[in-house]
């Protein structure tokens, strides 16, 4: 790890002399690295037509896997190494205080645009005054349900998490007894992952258990509210949920959903345009609503998603990579991830879109739920989130898999946290 | 080695030989330094810097930053005020433990399962059949077969909805319902158990028949003659002939299955019934924020893997040159 460290260090003074002997003002390669797949990969050359005639420069993705765990491992790894060969990263909101010292500072590249996007994605990429990433879509997620089913057996949209367990009781029941066995009530991101710190977060914070950490650094996680949250969640795998919504990600929920198997699903926006597409066996039958709330809570929870774009401190073309960034995060592109993939811009004016509002109407609904949505603790945990965020999925993975009860859980998840804090984050 | 020994005795006699040995000995010497060299850089020096990473407090967003810290992260201990002594570091780390008991259990009953089957396939192989050719060269596919590609096979055939392994079971009433085999906690470790032995029986069987094949065919045209039961010519003479290269093939896999990494990456979520040594220590160094504390778990898991060696080595009184106690 070590040596090669030093070996591509050697290899970027030595291409960094090259480049700079070859001329300045020469066509740059800007490569992207992205987990974003299928469509979006596949239309990526498409999108970018206009930016490569404009500059004249040319773009180039690298696919990564779609685990957003798997895609920081590897990210660091590169950043580590100063690894030049990759200009722009596509960035999860949780990683700004991460990898806040591998990226440049784009402030002051961005200043005539950033007051278009809203200012509480902005804030959530800006670390210590340095603007880590420039925001490109936002993320939170929706309940979606089957509008057929739900009209055949006459049952109402719930709107807090017990109705909706009752609800997709009740039909699952009744399909399967009408020969559907293959139907599930509900499915949703169970895997030990950083998925399931989103899904856990919005039951805890849904029944007013808090948000694991406040935004002051206070570990709030043990208390009887996100207790009977996680109970509740537990009884829901083997019942309404298959048992192996325990290692299913987005796309496993999804695969269960749109090939027509699942009454409810929790998911991000982009599974709306992918479930009204032609092959779809769920088109035009299902609508999305906010998720539930919890208990006697009343107000529901969503995780705040999002994926920005930062530029490599060691990339060899900064300007061209900075531009680059701009053009992804333009409205032009915005407007196109919107109406192709239902991606949530984060450009204020692009909500009274009527474009958008016409073809993917979930986006102006959507408005209200991101803007009120829960981000996940981050900012207060900065370095130490993914161990945080880790143990926590774990914690509620082991209850969901019945290693433990959710009280001793949640108790040990407290002395844990509470150590790795020591005297502050 | 093996030429030392014979060569030491006549080497007093004749002066010339030991001039000619010498040359010998600097040809090899040559010929082995380039070898030498690369595996210094290649394993070498990223082993001393992992283990020199492990006495710091290095963080990756900072390599060559970190300060001596000795052995903290391995253990360490604070005495409260109240007299209560708290202790922290890899060696008081429940997680870690943990990963060891899993990777211990893992290497032991997959190792032990490959060895028997392997054995057995091999005695299959090594008669003479008609198609033999195309029976060994098909066993090998699975072994060919790049792990993580065998892994996501795999998941996908063990997917609780679509995998084709519930679909059997259904189909033949032996389960009731789809069962989540990679997430239950109870059936997670014996699904990658079963994709290992998979994958790595068509090892242990080439390992085994090239061992079966040394034995001279006279041996058992005596016993035949002598009219031994075939069990107890296994038994009295397979056996103990096969031992050598035996003890080779689980060594080699011993030394896989302590590391095992991907395999259990790709097959399992991310949960303690299945996470290896490896898998902790790479969560570690390169997703948390502890990049010297994983460097002390990699060492650790070095260090264990070379007692494991060691004893193995000594408890089996393995020859590793290759020649047989014949």
């Amino acid at each position: 790890m070590t040596s090669r460290s030093k070996l591509s260090l050697a290899m970027l003074i030595a291409a960094g002399t090259l480049s700079l002997n070859s001329g300045i003002a020469n066509a740059a390669e800007v490569t992207f690295v992205s987990g974003k797949g299928g469509k979006e990969l596949e239309l990526f050359k498409g999108m970018v037509k206009s930016w490569e005639d404009e500059t004249g420069h040319t773009a180039k993705i690298i696919p990564m896997p779609k685990s957003s765990t798997d895609q920081f491992g590897q990210y660091r790894l590169w950043l580590a190494a100063g690894n030049a060969d990759v200009d722009v990263y596509q960035t999860d909101v949780i990683w700004a205080p991460q990898l806040a010292e591998q990226f440049i500072d784009l402030a002051p590249h961005t200043k005539d645009i950033v007051g278009d996007h809203f200012p509480s994605i902005i804030e959530s990429q800006t670390v210590d005054g340095k603007l880590v990433a420039l925001p490109i879509y936002t993320d939170a997620p929706a309940l979606y349900y089957r509008k057929d089913l739900l009209e055949k057996y006459q049952q109402d949209v719930p709107s807090t998490w017990e109705q909706m367990t009752e609800v997709a009781q009740s039909i699952q029941d009744q399909e399967r007894a009408a020969g559907n066995k293959d139907i599930w009530g509900f499915v949703w991101q169970g895997n030990a992952y950083e998925g399931l710190t989103c899904d856990a977060l919005e039951w805890v914070k849904s029944f007013g258990g808090g948000q694991i950490v406040e935004a002051n650094g206070d570990i709030s996680i043990n208390n009887p509210k996100a207790i009977s949250a996680l109970n509740l969640a537990k009884s829901w795998v083997g019942s309404i949920s298959p048992e192996g919504v325990l290692s299913y990600q987005e796309e496993d929920a999804r695969g269960v959903w749109q090939t027509g198997n699942a009454v409810f699903m929790r998911n991000w926006p982009y599974a709306y345009a992918l479930g009204n597409s032609d092959d779809s066996a769920v088109k035009d039958k299902f609508a999305v609503v906010p998720l539930p709330s919890g208990g006697d809570h009343g107000v529901s929870a969503a995780t705040l998603g999002g994926w920005n774009v930062a530029v490599s401190k060691y990339s060899k073309h900064p300007d061209a990579a900075i531009s680059f960034a701009r053009f992804l995060a333009s409205k032009e592109i915005q407007k196109l991830r919107a109406l192709e993939f239902s991606r949530l811009p984060t450009l204020v004016s692009l909500y009274s879109d009527s474009d958008i509002e016409k073809q993917q109407p979930i986006i102006s609904q959507w408005e209200d739920v991101f803007l009120q949505a829960v981000p996940r603790p981050s900012a207060p945990t900065r370095v130490k989130y993914n161990e945080v965020s880790s143990k926590f999925f774990s914690a509620v993975h082991n209850t969901l898999s019945g290693n433990g009860s959710a009280e001793e859980n949640l108790e040990l998840l407290e002395y844990e946290l509470n150590e790795l804090k020591g005297s502050s984050w | 080695m093996d030429t030392s020994l014979s060569l030491s005795k006549p080497n007093t006699k004749l002066k010339s030989v030991s001039s000619l040995r010498q040359q010998k000995l600097r040809a090899a010497m040559w010929f082995l330094a380039p070898m030498v060299t690369v595996l210094f850089c290649v394993a070498g020096w990223p082993l001393l810097r992992s283990i020199y990473f492990s006495f710091t407090d290095t963080s990756l967003t900072d390599l060559y930053g970190g300060q001596w810290v000795g052995f903290k992260n391995y253990l360490t201990w604070t005495t409260l005020s109240s007299g209560r002594t708290i202790f922290s570091g890899t060696l008081a780390d429940p997680t870690w433990w943990n990963a060891v008991w899993n990777t211990i259990k893992f290497s032991v009953v997959s190792v032990s399962i490959e060895t028997i089957l392997g054995l057995m396939v091999a005695l299959v192989l090594n008669q003479e059949f008609k198609g033999r050719g195309l029976v060994r060269a098909a066993i090998l596919i699975p072994w060919a077969i790049p792990t993580i590609v065998s892994a996501k096979m795999w998941g996908w055939m063990l997917n609780d909805q679509f995998g084709i392994i519930n679909h059997m079971l259904m189909a033949l009433g032996l389960i009731d319902s789809n069962v989540a085999w990679t997430s239950n906690i109870d059936t997670a470790m014996f699904s990658v158990l079963v994709v290992d032995v998979w994958k790595t029986t068509p090892f242990m069987a080439l390992l085994c028949l090239a061992g079966l094949q040394m034995i001279p065919r006279d041996i058992y045209e005596a016993a035949k003659i002598d009219g031994i039961h075939p069990v107890r010519v296994f038994f009295h003479v397979t056996l103990p002939l096969v031992r050598p290269a035996l003890m080779v093939a689980v060594i080699f896999r011993m030394l896989d299955a302590l590391r095992v990494f991907d395999l259990i990456y790709i097959l399992t979520p991310n949960s303690k019934a299945t996470k290896t040594m490896s898998v902790v220590s790479r969560e570690n160094l390169i997703e948390f924020d502890k990049f010297a504390y994983g460097s002390a778990q990699s060492t650790l898991l070095f260090a264990i893997i070379a007692i494991f060696v060691c004893l193995y080595i000594w408890l089996g009184k393995l020859n590793l040159n290759g020649d047989t106690q014949r």
